[in-house]
Formats: structure tokens, sequence, C-alpha cells
């Protein structure tokens, strides 16, 4: 069998990955905008396509309650949710994660009200910046099918065991149809053998109980496992994306992309949809003569330090645009690329930008904008600035 | 690479000890009333509750904290709770 290219959304190209993944339960309650992925799986289900079981729930928190059953007993799991969903889906999102538990989920982002908003932004995601959950965000239907199936290969890692989380933004990236490659059933069984092979925590004939308590000592030794694990889980996403990148001729072996960095004295930093249009301003830039880069984070959690920190090394400046917002705070991509760089001992420019909250547009104009303020001196470095629709606000 | 510690425990005895001790009343299984549904075994929260080899539930007072769930679950009444001070 050849491999086929589909006309996919960011949503179907999920439910895809799912499929090809041979995933065994799917818990789910429907939300906007991530409804149409376990739609397109119950139709994979249901037409004798994947052999799986779908679990209708009542909520996101029992959605995720069944993932962690049905993960404890070895069961290769997936769900999807978003905004609201993803906020009452909270506690037991912790509770996988500190379970050690391998189930792939996908978050596509949603602004979180009120008022009532579908549209995208990162605050939902960035609820799950400490809770263990590996996390990635990607910026096309193509990447997300490639993560989706690299995810469960990276969760089920004897060596990490944790869940994982593809995320991306409402929309631009769930409901916009683009040309996607599949990998061919045999490709994907090869790639992410049976899930039978993963060591089941729950047998009756060997009887464990899961989350007992335990002395303070220990527990802390729990953490600080989980720690030591999720930090070495960068090996494993670099080995399996380059694997990946073997077989489907896309490479992953690196937790960021670099765009036009190499000479850049300015780099733009961005996660989501918006790195394309940060990476069409690159060129309109590179066009008259600026030396400007682009550096998406596809790897969230763990975050890429070193690969943040040899950016920075070169270039003089960073210009971090951030979707969601600390309150009180302030960006909070833009915090962690400056935490890593305090933490590397480099001091320099660096601008946090709050663009596209609420699900307001960032456009390449916006980037090309904030370039030549940050280059006249107009922006202050290490203040948060905030742009919507190319007005300063 | 680090080996992944799992929040797992085995049975055995817990950090609290034996918890036969805490109990003010005590289980104790009529067995001829018994119709060996073994509810009791599944809801004994300890688990103090064993089944032997014909399907009859016994318990065990090192153990058993005397909250009375079997008794309140057995369906036949074949559980009498028993103060432990009488
Ligand atoms: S009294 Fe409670 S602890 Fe004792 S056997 Fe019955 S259910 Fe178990
Ligand atoms: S619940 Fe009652 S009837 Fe059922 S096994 Fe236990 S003692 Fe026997």
């Amino acid at each position: 069998m050849s491999r086929t290219k589909l006309v996919l959304t960011g949503n179907y190209a999920s439910a895809y990955a799912v499929l090809h993944s041979r995933a065994e339960v799917v818990p789910a309650y429907p939300i906007t905008p991530q409804t149409t992925i376990v739609e397109k799986i119950d139709e994979f289900i249901e037409t004798g396509m994947l052999d799986a079981t779908m679990v209708r729930v009542e909520s996101e928190h029992s959605a995720m309650a069944v993932a962690i059953g049905a993960s404890a007993v070895g069961v290769r799991t997936y769900t999807a949710t978003s905004s609201h969903g993803l906020l009452y889906m909270y506690e037991n999102l912790w509770w996988a994660a500190n379970a050690r538990l391998p189930i792939v989920a996908t978050f596509v982002t949603r602004t979180l009200g009120p008022p009532w908003n579908i549209w995208s932004d990162h605050q939902d995601f960035m609820t799950l910046r400490d809770s263990g959950w590996i996390l990635f965000m990607v910026k096309d239907a193509q990447e997300a099918y490639d993560l989706t199936i690299q995810a469960f290969k990276i969760a089920e890692n004897p060596d990490v065991r944790l869940p994982v989380g593809i995320a991306y933004d409402a929309f631009v990236i769930s409901h916009t149809a683009e040309p996607v490659e599949l990998l061919t059933q045999e490709e994907a069984d090869k790639f992410l053998p049976s899930p039978k092979a993963i060591q089941p925590l729950l047998d009756v004939d060997k009887p464990y109980s899961i989350g007992n308590l335990p002395k303070a000592d220990y527990h802390y030794i729990l953490r600080k496992n989980l720690w030591e694990n999720i930090l070495d889980a960068k090996n494993v996403i670099r080995e399996v994306g380059k694997e990946y990148g073997e077989l489907s001729g896309r490479d992953y072996s690196s937790l960021v992309e670099e765009y036009e960095c190499e000479d850049a004295d300015t780099v733009f930093i961005s996660m989501g949809a918006m790195a394309g249009e940060g990476m069409d301003a690159v060129d309109k830039l590179r066009d008259k003569g600026y030396k400007v880069g682009h550096l998406t984070i596809r790897t969230y959690r763990p975050f890429p330090d070193h690969e943040i920190k040899t950016i920075a090394e070169n270039a003089k400046r960073l210009i971090v645009f951030s979707r969601a917002l600390s309150n009180g705070k302030g960006g909070i991509l833009y915090d962690d690329v400056a935490s890593t760089l305090y933490r590397e001992g480099l001091r320099m420019e660096t601008y946090d930008i709050i663009a596209g909250l609420a699900g307001t547009e960032v456009s390449e104009e916006d980037f090309m904008k904030i370039y030549h303020d940050v280059r006249s001196g107009k922006l202050d470095t290490g203040k948060s600035i905030f742009i919507r629709r190319g007005e300063y606000v | 690479m680090g080996e992944v510690i799992y929040p797992v425990t085995e049975p055995g005895e817990g950090s609290a000890g034996k918890t036969g001790n805490w109990r003010w009343q005590k289980p104790i299984i009529i067995i001829d009333k018994c119709v060996k549904c073994g509810l009791c075994w599944v809801y004994c929260p300890e688990p103090a509750i064993y089944l032997d080899k014909m399907g009859y539930p016994h318990v065990n007072y090192e153990w058993c904290k005397g909250c009375g769930i079997c008794a309140h679950e057995c369906p036949s009444k074949a559980i009498d709770m028993v103060s432990e001070y009488e």
C-alpha cells in the first residue's frame, strides 16, 4: 500500500493519527472546537476501521477518569478537550501525570470565559505548564498528525511513562483544511508497536493500588523522580523525532523549529499558529536586508532551554510573543524564555509581546511593526507590551 | 536515564500498622445465612475479608477496622456487628 495525501483539518488529522496509532479506548465529552476530533474517531469505530471503545461520559472530569482507568490496565488511551472542558478535567489531568499513565490527549486551545468566546488563545493550555504532562504545540495539521503518533511512542517509553498533550489553535488549525501526508497503517504499526506490550500497572493476578497514602519523604522521592524523567524525556523526544523523520521524511529531532536563525541578530520566538506569520515576517524583513530569524517552540514541556541558549548566544535580542498571560506578572512564554537566559547567565535585550489574546488575529504585519519599533527604540525591554491588530493597547 | 518510580503499593502492612486495634465493634459472619455472593469481600475497604475455597467469606481481624460496611451491604443479613466491649 502506498501513502495517501488527504486534505484534512487539524482535527481530522489528529483523528487519523489516533486511527493509525490503534488507540483502544477513547473516552470523550464534546466541546467546541475539539468535538470534530472525537466525532471522526467515532466514525472510524462505527465503520469498523478502528477496533476501539468510545466511552460517552457525562463530563470532561469523567473523560479523564475513564482514561486513567483504561491506561492503568495497559490500554492505549486517547481523549481530547478544550478551554472550560480542560479546566473541568483539570484535577484528573494532574492525577494522570502523577500516576505516570501514558495517556495521549489533544488540547485545542480556546479562550477562557467569561465572556463566552470560542476563539483561540493559549491560556487554557498554559494551565498544564507545571502538571507533569509532556506538552507540544503544533502549527499545522501535518504536525498534529505526525506528533500525535510520536506522542504515544514517547508516552509509553519505559523511561518516560508520562501523559503527552498535543495542542493547537482553535479554528486556524483545528478547522482549516490543508494537505496532510499520512503513513500507511503498516508503517505506523512498525513505528508504534502494539500497546499490548505495555506492562499493565493494574492486574488482578498481581494486585496493586495506585496512589495510596505515602510518607512525605517517599512522596518527595516520587516528585523528584517525575522531574528527572521529564527532563530525560528531551532525549527520547529527539530520538523518536529522528526515527519518525527517517520514516516519513519529516524530521522532528529538535524540540524547536529554527527559521533563518543562524546569522540573525534579532530572533522572534513564538508558538502555535502565529509562528507561520512570524516566519512570513522574517521572509519580508530578510528581503529588505534585516538579519531576523524565528524560533518556534514546539516542545513546551520539557522546556527547550538548551536550544534557546544556543540561539541567544548568537543573537543580540529576542522578541517573545505570548498568547497567554500570567495576570499580575507578564507574558508566560516570555517569562519562560527570560528565566532560561538568566539561569544560563545570558543578559540581552528581550521584549515581552502579548498578542492574539481572546482570539484576535496576529498578522505578519504585527511582527514587522514590532521589529521596526524595537529597532527604533520605541519599545521597552522587559516590559509587557500589548498589541491588538497592529495597535498598542 | 533514571528509572520510573510508580506511586503503587502492593498489599501489605500500611504505615499505620495493623489496623485491627482501631475496632470497637466486630463483624461476625453467620455462615448458615451466607449465600456466597461475595459482596462483603467486594465492599470491604481494607480489604480484611478473604474468601475460602468454597467461596465463604472470613474476616481477618488483624486488619478489620470494624467499619460495618460488610454488614450493611450483605443482602442476607449474614453479618452481625458485635461490640468489642460487651
Ligand atoms: S467491618 Fe469493615 S473492615 Fe471489617 S470486615 Fe467488615 S467491611 Fe471490612
Ligand atoms: S455479603 Fe453476606 S451473603 Fe454475601 S458473601 Fe458476604 S456474608 Fe455471605
